[in-house]
């Protein structure tokens, strides 16, 4: 049973049974871990790994102007996505804060489905629908609907993914399943427990290695995200495949260098800070909330810079320790965690930009010792393509 | 799995999840309570035989792949072997933590407050 505090996924039931250790995450009861965190993370690097990611938001944005409405709403061109692509893209503040980064599907020329992150999905939801109507008055023809709780979330992550995914999808899927590329959309159906499964399937991931997003609406079925989550255990044990706790799929993120929001991301926090700049569509866009305070931004240059720090032992730098050159404070840790594949300690932080460069030598006070750190090039972890 | 599962009827413990033998000098380690909250064990940091540990203060850490958490010495005495095999390989606190990875030795001059086994694992399920 979940704390009355946190919700429960359509999955929690599958996960007590599977022995998980539980943590609240953004207002939801999660698994942490099954075992070994360790060992979920090298399974999804050598095998695969499957995920409960229902804690995620699903918001559809739909209608005549759902593009152009995004366009103004996030900081990216999404109305220059394909049909069957998908984006990553940031939520902004005036000030060019980042209230959430998010990955927005395009199903339909008129249809878009758009993913915050759980504990901001409310306020992702709120800002969204503030903007249907411009600074200027003008409204967008765009329909907003919370989809999150009729939504289950179910990642499959690693090397194995594709051999595992084309062994539960119907024999007429099989090929939309190979042939679909990184960050794009397709529906698949899954055959399971005798009946078929309708699937929105996404090539996309936040672990740095291939794998897929299985979208199914619990609405219709409220044990359809148990049978799609028994169906794809049962295919993957054959490819080495084990269940993951978000223990794991925070270590993956970090090697992988991708940002986790409350970390390396927040209101208090800019694009171009944290190495996001490429996202912020100054040039193709002419109107879109924060694009004066982020314009100003990139013309003077961030304060702070987003680097990778490496150290030759385990010990960990955690987030809010701070960075030291020569003794003095010059940053902060964000996240950090004894690299798993790596085999030494890796850490985000933000640094002053002339201690920004790869190669500089720093120190993380680790609890009143200074420990050496190397700026390093982000990824510290790249899978071979 | 309920507390008293993961309690080794053998020891006694501190309220802050060390364990104690009966044997002189007596051997401290880490409960399964207390490693199956941290996580994988990647890194542990004990004093050096010599060192004198006062009950109830830090006398090293422990680091997972998620949190570093503090080891307090549950007697007072002094050190007088330290387990290599477990700062050789952490990941021995996940998988024996009862037996093989046992942290120290130490020469008992007193007591801190420690509990039965029984009283121990009621103070785990109380706080769950």
């Amino acid at each position: 049973m979940s704390p009355q505090n946190s919700r429960p996924t359509p999955l929690t039931d599958v996960h007590e049974r599977l022995g998980a250790s539980f943590t609240d995450f953004g207002g939801w009861w999660m698994p942490l871990r099954y075992g070994s965190d360790v060992a979920e993370h090298r399974a999804v690097r050598e095998a695969a790994g499957i995920f409960d990611l229902s804690h995620m938001g699903e918001v559809s944005v739909t209608g005549p102007e759902a593009g152009a409405f995004l366009d103004y709403a996030l900081v990216g061109r999404l109305s220059a996505i394909e049909v069957g692509k998908a984006k990553y893209s940031l939520l902004c503040n005036e000030s060019g804060g980042v209230i959430d980064d998010l990955i927005t599907y395009r199903r339909a020329e008129d249809d878009f489905l758009v993913v915050p992150n759980a504990a901001n999905t409310p306020a992702a939801l709120a800002a969204l629908r503030e903007r249907t109507t411009t600074a200027t008055g003008r409204v967008f023809d765009v329909t907003i609907a919370d989809r999150t709780a009729a939504t289950a979330l179910i990642a499959v992550q690693g090397p194995g993914a594709e051999a595992i995914l084309l062994d539960v999808v119907d024999p007429e899927s099989a090929e939309a399943v190979s042939r679909l590329r990184y960050y794009a959309i397709t529906d698949v159906v899954v055959r399971a427990g005798g009946g078929e499964l309708p699937v929105q399937l996404a090539r996309t991931g936040y672990t740095g290695e291939d794998g897929f997003e299985l979208f199914v609406d619990v609405d219709s079925d409220p044990h359809a995200a148990e049978r799609l989550w028994e169906v794809l255990e049962e295919a993957g044990s054959a490819h080495g495949l084990v269940p993951c706790g978000l223990a794991a799929r925070d270590s993956l993120r970090l090697e992988a260098g991708m940002p986790l929001h409350g970390h390396e991301l927040s209101e208090q926090i800019d694009p171009f800070s944290a190495g996001l700049g490429g996202v912020v569509a100054l040039k193709t866009k002419e109107s879109f909330v924060g694009r004066e305070a982020l314009a100003a931004i990139k013309e003077n240059g961030p304060a702070r810079r987003l680097v990778g720090l490496a150290s030759d032992t385990k010990r960990a730098a955690r987030p809010g320790y701070t960075v030291l050159h020569d003794g003095t404070p010059v940053g902060e840790v964000t996240s950090g965690a004894p690299s798993p594949t790596l085999g030494h300690a890796v850490a985000l932080a933000f640094v002053a930009p002339e201690h920004a460069e790869a190669g500089t030598e720093l120190d993380v006070d680790l609890r009143g010792r200074p420990s050496p750190f190397r700026v390093v090039q982000l990824p510290f972890y790249q899978r071979e393509r | 799995m309920s507390a008293i599962d993961k309690v080794n009827q053998d020891y006694r413990y501190s309220a802050e999840h060390e364990w104690v033998d009966s044997a002189s000098p007596a051997r401290i380690g880490l409960s399964q309570i207390a490693v199956d909250a941290l996580g994988d064990v990647v890194y542990v940091d004990l004093p050096e035989a010599g060192t004198t540990v006062t009950a109830g203060e830090v006398c090293g850490e422990v680091e997972s792949t998620k949190s570093v958490s503090e080891i307090y010495s549950p007697v007072t005495g002094t050190v007088v072997e330290v387990n290599d095999a477990v700062a050789d390989d952490p990941a021995l606190l996940n998988s024996d933590p009862y037996g093989q990875a046992w942290l120290l030795a130490v020469d008992v001059e007193s007591e801190g407050d420690l509990l039965s086994p029984e009283e121990y694992a009621a103070a785990q399920e109380e706080a769950e």
